[in-house]
């Protein structure tokens, strides 16, 4: 058992793993909402503590994963351009457009740039006022109050030449649509608790009372989420839906009003598509028409640009929860982290790389 | 990219972006501390991409660290 032999707390681990298989009487499904609760549950082995009835499914919160096809080759498009010097974080250099990825900008001689944060790249734009200096700015909710405030400050300095392609996504939406989706099979959420720091929980409670849905608030660190787990367990036998908050030393109920307020006076809610899902109304945010100048896809008007995915790539039902990675025909052979048919396998937070990197790979799948 | 990592502030300048040096173990990098107005010099904070979003205390900043270690650890020596 890797938790027991790898991390502290073993003990403790198994007691909460003994709870849970005590408190469990009939088959339950729970998914959780965040990329990285999936990596921690998959390389600490906490599903190994849970009973056969308990089954956990892996939720679509990989910012990379759903960033849409379209919207990379968008990317690809306006990095391509010679007067551009496109900045993104790390992860999505290797996530595959429809022919390629920003990897291969940057290898044919694209100046696209790794940066830590939007602030670095609004510090370029300064110090680079002949260049056309474009963020790549995706995530949930915890990365929007930071691009948010890289607008604000381009804004208030004048920066004309820096701008920012978006593809933000929001949580609360992207469960509506799980949830109201006939092949649901999902009884219960652990809510991210990091977006939740930022928007706080009160978008959750009607989401639980609609679909008589538990959504527990959930920290990524592996004693949490099997204390996550145990909460919604306990709701789920006692025949509660509700909004708890596991994570209460770093969730408030009203979340981060200042991170708010950044972005809102940047960001509105707009429709989003997401990868291998589908369009779901008011599931991102997009740039508010007073700041539409620092809209990269117009500036560049690539607005239009956009192809499909591969169609051997199956991440949409994994990013649903409906298949687990080694179900997919493609997962260890067509599809590797060297050769990713889909960004779940690019991903550090994305399900297939999950159970390809730690000890769910086999090749007999 | 949805999981801040924690830093002890090293010192801010306030501005209306708050600027401050936030060490990472041995890295030092400049973070945005707009959105924890009561974080001075000493205080352990949340940082997700250039920006603190929450304020905790040591033994729960030094928890998360160990879990997110841990985490890269196993990438590194399991990666593909």
């Amino acid at each position: 058992m890797r938790f027991v032999e790898e991390f502290r707390d073993g003990r403790k681990a198994q007691a909460l793993g003994e709870a849970i298989r005590r408190r469990v009487t009939r088959p339950w499904t729970l998914m959780e909402v965040c990329g990285g609760q999936t990596h921690a549950i998959v390389r600490f082995g906490l599903d190994e503590l849970l009973p056969k009835d308990l089954t956990l499914v892996h939720g679509p919160g990989c910012p990379v994963c759903v960033t849409p096809v379209a919207i990379i080759d968008q990317a690809l498009a306006i990095a391509a351009r010679p007067e551009v010097t496109f900045c993104s974080f790390g992860d999505m250099l290797r996530v595959p457009g429809s022919a390629e990825d920003l990897f291969s900008v940057k290898s044919r001689g694209g100046d696209v740039r790794v940066v830590y944060s939007p602030l670095d790249a609004v510090a370029l734009a300064r110090q680079l006022p002949e260049r056309q200096v474009v963020f790549f700015a995706v995530g949930f909710e915890t990365t929007a109050p930071g691009n948010a405030l890289a607008v604000a400050q381009a804004a208030d300095e004048g920066l004309e030449n820096f701008s920012i392609l978006v593809s933000h996504v929001r949580v609360p939406p992207a469960i509506e649509a799980l949830m109201a989706s006939p092949q649901c099979r999902v009884d219960a959420f652990l809510a991210a608790g990091h977006v939740c720091s930022v928007m706080g929980t009160e978008e959750y409670h009607p989401l639980a009372e609609r679909f008589r849905v538990p959504i527990v608030v959930t920290a990524f660190e592996p004693l949490d989420l099997l204390q996550g787990i145990l909460m919604a367990v306990t709701q789920l036998e006692e025949g509660r839906a509700e909004v708890e908050n596991q994570y209460s030393r770093l969730v408030k109920a009203g979340g981060n009003r200042p991170a708010q307020a950044l972005i809102q006076r940047v960001f509105q809610v707009v429709d989003r598509t997401w990868r291998g899902i589908g369009p779901i109304p008011a599931s991102g945010f997009g740039l508010r028409p007073e700041l539409a100048t620092f809209d990269a896809a117009r500036r560049f008007g690539v607005q239009d640009v956009g192809g499909a995915e591969s169609p051997d790539c199956q991440s949409g039902l994994v990013l649903q929860g409906l298949l687990k990675p080694p179900q997919c025909p493609a997962f260890g052979t067509l599809c590797t982290p060297d050769h990713p048919l889909g960004a779940t396998m690019v991903s550090s937070e994305g399900a297939c790389a999950a159970y390809y990197r730690y000890r769910r790979f086999d090749p007999a799948h | 990219m949805c999981l801040g990592v924690p830093g002890q502030i090293i010192d801010v300048v306030e501005s209306p972006l708050r600027l401050g040096r936030v060490a990472f173990g041995s890295t030092i990098k400049e973070i945005s501390l707009a959105c924890v107005p009561d974080a001075g010099p000493g205080a352990w904070v949340v940082v997700h991409a250039g920006l603190a979003l929450d304020q905790l205390d040591e033994a729960e900043a030094k928890y998360m660290l160990e879990c997110l270690n841990a985490l890269a650890e196993g990438q590194e020596q399991e990666g593909a």
